[in-house]
């Protein structure tokens, strides 16, 4: 099993002066945070100069409108897409130096599920960091890979090719292959999206078990209803950070009426809050 | 199957079979990245790199040539890649708009030198001169063990053989990067695998097995090569593994067919002349394309399973 956070694991930006080479210091060993993260896919910046920190043992929502650049705040803190500027901290390293630490469930949508492969294999892509170029799968690697999609409840499936699974089962591998990643801190990119309603109640039981287990949990979340029962923080981002903190605090009328505009009718906005204004 | 058949068709066949499958072994992974033109894009700018190439060397020889002619791939490669990015356009605009250009210019280049004087000329580099590739010393299978006759061998096999087997080295070398990247290009990059790295390799690594082809068999064969072995291979499985197994396996018969049936087809119906060796591979393998489309096991999730996701 993985080893636990290590919490004496300090920053790698100076701070000895009291003030740090960025404005912002780095909370030492959270999870996943981000410095003055800035993105952009033509003239305009999909995401610009967001700080972010999410916390540890707990389940974060990035939430906002369409467009507001939930996925691309994600993705460029791993990488995946190129950040004009920022730093991104993965329990304190640079996100280079901690790569093994972090799972990812990539959107559903984002793959061709045509592609010619069976569910055991998509899996086990889990386990190419592990295993490296050409090391062998171990035996007891592919057990792991069947104990996880056992966890997700998709152990029959474990031949078939991917085209042939429904859209919630396809959403669950995906969570199986990260889960075989054995990460510390988990990013889910809309991992509710378009599944039916015992795959959102699968994946939510995977979550939390994940949580109790110490690890960290970051979601890009669309459905405002289920904010509150899922999850213990929120970043709330339309481009720039609105706000972030526990539920609580942070997921409220004020809070949810600046990140959406005029795009939420006040009356739904209280059904969501009941806390009220900020 | 004796003296006759070594001499004139054993190595021609063998240059066929090293070609097709050096073309389909990258061509499984261009087309489930939707990429297949790639093929066609690069034997399309090899004629401008060929054309340079001689008018720098001033020779006609193999080596310059293919030097020319991976140099032109490969910045054929690379601006592609810039045209996609800069442009924000899908792949295929982008190679549309590279290997047209390129060729045009080859052409006015070709043109405009005195070069169509010399080998140069177009039906070549379509054909290429498959048949012309025999083993003048040979005199049975012996042959195959005497140091003499072996010396006397085309150039073109042992060429196509060395770059056919750098290529399955490499396919299988990077088989786990291969498929992550060509599946899921942003779970490998952030499982720090250099996706973008592993799709520009797996394009040079087209380009070489293109103009090493290209060299030998032509470009008619070189642009079926890297489509109907493994379209084909797709509606026959579900594995990738398997997949590529089935497109060597439809590309040995495609070069081996081909070779045959352009040889003495034409005499079973009573005509005097073979056809073209090259042409008869491609339309072999496109055959083999259009029985795999009818009677593969797999022909219906083709395409299917995009809508079904989305």
């Amino acid at each position: 099993m993985a080893s636990p956070m290590s919490p004496g694991q300090q920053p790698t930006i100076a701070t000895e002066n009291g003030r740090a080479a960025r404005p912002v210091a780095v909370p030492s060993g959270a999870p996943l945070a981000v410095r003055g993260l800035t993105v952009s896919y033509g003239e305009k910046p999909a995401v610009f100069s967001v700080d972010a920190t999410f916390p540890a043992e707990s389940m974060s929502a990035i939430i906002g409108p369409n467009g507001a650049g939930k996925s691309t705040l994600l993705k460029a803190s791993l990488g995946v897409i190129p950040r004009l500027s920022g730093d991104v901290y993965v329990f304190g390293q640079a996100i280079e130096k901690a790569r093994e630490r972090i799972a990812y469930v990539p959107q559903r949508a984002s793959v061709d599920w045509d592609f010619p492969t069976t569910v055991m294999d998509v899996v086990q892509m889990g386990l190419y960091r592990r295993v490296g170029l050409l090391g062998r799968l171990s035996g007891r690697m592919a057990a792991r890979a069947r104990d996880c999609l056992d966890r997700v409840g998709m152990a029959d499936f474990a031949h078939r090719q991917i085209g042939q699974l429904s859209g919630g089962q396809q959403q669950r591998v995906f969570l199986a292959r990260a889960l075989a990643q054995d990460a510390d801190l988990y990013l889910l990119d809309e991992p509710f999206a378009g599944v039916d309603a015992a795959t959102e109640r699968a994946i939510i039981d995977v979550l939390k078990t994940l949580k109790a287990e110490g690890k960290a949990v970051v979601a890009v979340h669309h459905d405002l209803s289920t904010v509150r029962d899922y999850f213990d923080h929120v970043f709330l981002i339309n481009v720039r950070r609105i706000a972030e903190g526990p539920v609580a605090t942070a997921f409220t009328t004020g809070n949810l009426q600046a990140t959406y505009g005029g795009r939420l009718a006040a009356t739904h906005l209280d059904e969501l809050s009941p806390t009220g204004g900020a | 199957m004796g003296a006759e058949f070594v001499q004139f068709s054993l190595t021609p066949i063998l240059i066929g079979v090293f070609a097709a499958i050096a073309c389909a072994l990258p061509g499984n992974f261009l087309i489930l990245r939707r990429q297949a033109l790639i093929g066609d894009a690069i034997s399309h700018v090899v004629l401008p790199g060929i054309v340079v190439a001689f008018l720098l060397t001033g020779m006609v020889a193999a080596i310059p040539m293919m030097i020319g002619a991976a140099g032109a791939a490969i910045l054929a490669v690379i601006l592609i890649e810039a045209v996609k990015r800069l442009g924000q356009i899908e792949p295929g605009a982008a190679m549309g708009v590279v290997f047209t250009t390129m060729f045009a210019a080859g052409v006015l280049i070709l043109e405009q030198s005195d070069t169509s004087q010399v080998h140069l000329d177009v039906e070549h580099a379509l054909m290429g001169n498959l048949e012309s590739l025999i083993w003048f010393r040979a005199d049975g299978w012996g042959s195959l063990l005497d140091p003499a006759a072996l010396a006397s061998l085309p150039d073109e096999l042992p060429r196509i053989a060395l770059v056919c087997a750098l290529v399955v080295v490499l396919t299988l070398v990077f088989w786990r990067w291969l498929k992550i990247a060509t599946f899921d290009e942003g779970f490998a990059q952030a499982l720090g695998i250099p996706a973008a790295a592993v799709g520009f390799g797996l394009m040079v690594t087209a380009a070489v097995a293109a103009v090493a082809a290209f060299d030998a068999v032509g470009s008619i064969i070189v642009i079926a090569m890297f489509i109907c072995p493994p379209a084909a291979a797709r509606l026959m499985t579900n594995r990738l593994a398997h997949q590529v197994w089935w497109s060597v396996a439809f590309a040995t018969m495609s070069a081996i067919l081909g070779y045959v049936f352009a040889g003495y087809g034409p005499l079973w119906f009573g005509a005097q002349n073979a056809v073209s060796a090259a042409g008869m591979i491609a339309t072999v393998s496109g055959v083999i394309l259009g029985l795999a489309c009818l009677f593969g096991p797999h022909r219906s999730r083709v395409g299917a399973g995009r809508d079904e996701a989305a």
